[in-house]
């Protein structure tokens, strides 16, 4: 990769990821380690799913770790990236308030939930950004056969942090990652739908494809061996925020 | 990837907001301006400076402010102006009142000080004495509109902070911008961005017209 050509220095790999991976901490306490091995620094764009796969597809990242399946299928038959593998998962949840105006606490059909919240017209905040939770979003009112619409629902384009901010100010559902919602512990929101098999969050990693881009493939192939290699994997199983675990690596991939 | 009705009500609602905050700034801000304006103490040097710092203001700072006074826990949290265009409009006038009172300020400074002895001599009230000098500088005080509008139009971070960019309520030229931007929408990034400066045009252009009308 030249320095000069792409404006970015030689030594930096640069890897789009999503909110989730790094807002939940997970990044930070497993890429230090990394770093260390290969003597690569990093730099972590964090951004929605949408955005990442775009930066990749734009040769402006060298890596990309996703959370949206198809669109990561998409990715790869279009030639935008090589190498994909699964790394690891968690689930999303649906949380809302403890009144819980749709009544829908312990339903187990996520689908069912949000035609609730649709049909008590419950305040329901969406990402509205393209990410991969706003993509799992909508796929889950197309399986309930909703267009969603109307005052209750708030489509505010914005992360994570933000769209949980927001709905628990107004007292709102949403849907989150587990590991985002756990790392925040000033909300007054609570899980009331989780366990469904379409709540499931997988994330994949993939390399841009370096036949397209002038990417720095030594150090992308180095970053996803040593993302997926079992020392990494067991990190990944043993990060905890508040005695908690955020993420898996035994998901059936 | 926005619809032309779609684009409409956003340019729409961003003239409301900020035209609605100008207004309000205006009200507030003109009178305290040619007040600082005509005092000629020491202590208002004291005043300047803040007058000045506030000009300078960090949007994003008068947006954090506002969140947290409009909160559930806030202060003004009872009014339930969070996420709605109220909340815009009040933190775009906040950020619009010391340029406004600023530019008042200065261009009031500026009338001859003569005219204010003479006025006085010829027995007139400080009521009188202030809209006169208002009026010898009314192109100052359309000027600290047109820039109190431009600060409010523009502005990004504390619309997004108090407003929370939600499509087909508080969404306006600049949030719109940043997601479609975000989403690698740049064509329609571009178009509502020249809308945008359009707009700033036109209010610059009706002011500059105004100005030698008057």
């Amino acid at each position: 990769m030249s320095a000069i050509g792409c404006g970015r220095t030689a030594d930096n790999l640069v890897i789009a990821t999503t909110t989730s991976t790094y807002d939940s901490g997970l990044m930070a306490a497993i890429l230090p380690d990394f770093e260390a091995q290969h003597g690569v620094r990093v730099d972590l764009i964090s951004v929605g799913t949408g955005e990442a796969l775009r930066l990749g597809q734009a040769g402006d990242a060298d890596v990309v770790l996703v959370h949206a399946r198809e669109r990561e299928d998409q990715f790869m038959a279009e030639g935008h990236g090589i190498d994909r593998r699964d790394v690891m998962c968690n689930d999303f949840v649906i949380v809302g308030p403890t009144s819980d105006p749709a009544q829908i606490m312990g339903e187990i059909d996520a689908a069912d939930a949000l035609t609730q919240i649709a049909t008590a017209e419950a305040n329901f905040f969406s990402r509205g950004d393209d990410s991969g939770t706003h993509i799992r979003e909508m796929a889950l009112w197309e399986a309930a056969g909703i267009v969603p619409s109307g005052d209750w629902y708030n489509s505010i384009g914005q992360g994570m942090g933000a769209t949980l901010t927001l709905a628990n100010e107004r007292e709102a559902y949403a849907l989150v990652d587990r590991g985002t919602y756990l790392k925040r512990d000033d909300l007054d929101l609570t899980v009331v739908v989780e366990g469904d098999a379409r709540l499931l969050n997988a994330y994949g990693v993939m390399m841009v494809n370096p036949a397209a881009h002038d990417i720095d493939q030594e150090a992308a192939a180095q970053f996803i061996d040593w993302l997926v290699s079992a020392a990494t994997q067991a990190k990944i199983n043993a990060y905890t925020v508040n005695g908690r675990p955020l993420f898996r690596t035994d998901c059936g991939f | 990837m926005v619809e032309y009705s779609a684009i409409a009500e956003i340019v729409g609602r961003t003239l409301y907001v900020s035209g609605v905050a100008v207004l309000i700034a205006a009200v507030i801000g003109i009178p305290i301006g040619a007040w600082l304006g005509l005092r000629r103490k020491k202590s208002s040097r004291w005043l300047s400076a803040l007058v000045y710092t506030g000009m300078g203001f960090p949007p994003v700072v008068i947006g954090l402010a506002v969140y947290l006074l409009l909160s559930r826990q806030g202060v003004f949290g009872w009014l339930n102006w969070l996420l709605t265009p109220a909340a815009m409009i009040t933190a775009q006038a906040i950020l619009a009142i010391p340029l406004i009172i600023g530019i008042t300020m200065s261009t009031v400074r500026d009338v001859d000080p003569e005219l204010h002895l003479q006025l006085k001599s010829l027995g007139a009230t400080n009521r009188q004495i202030g809209r006169t000098i208002l009026y010898e500088a009314r192109s100052g005080v359309l000027l600290s509109l047109v820039a109190g509008f431009g600060a409010a139009i523009s502005e990004v971070g504390a619309v997004m902070m108090v407003g929370g960019n939600i499509d087909g309520r508080t969404r306006v030229l600049t949030t719109a911008i940043v997601l479609e931007t975000r989403q690698g929408n740049f064509d329609t990034a571009l178009t509502l961005g020249v809308i945008l400066l359009l707009a700033a045009f036109v209010i610059n252009l009706t002011a500059v017209l105004a100005q030698r009308n008057v």
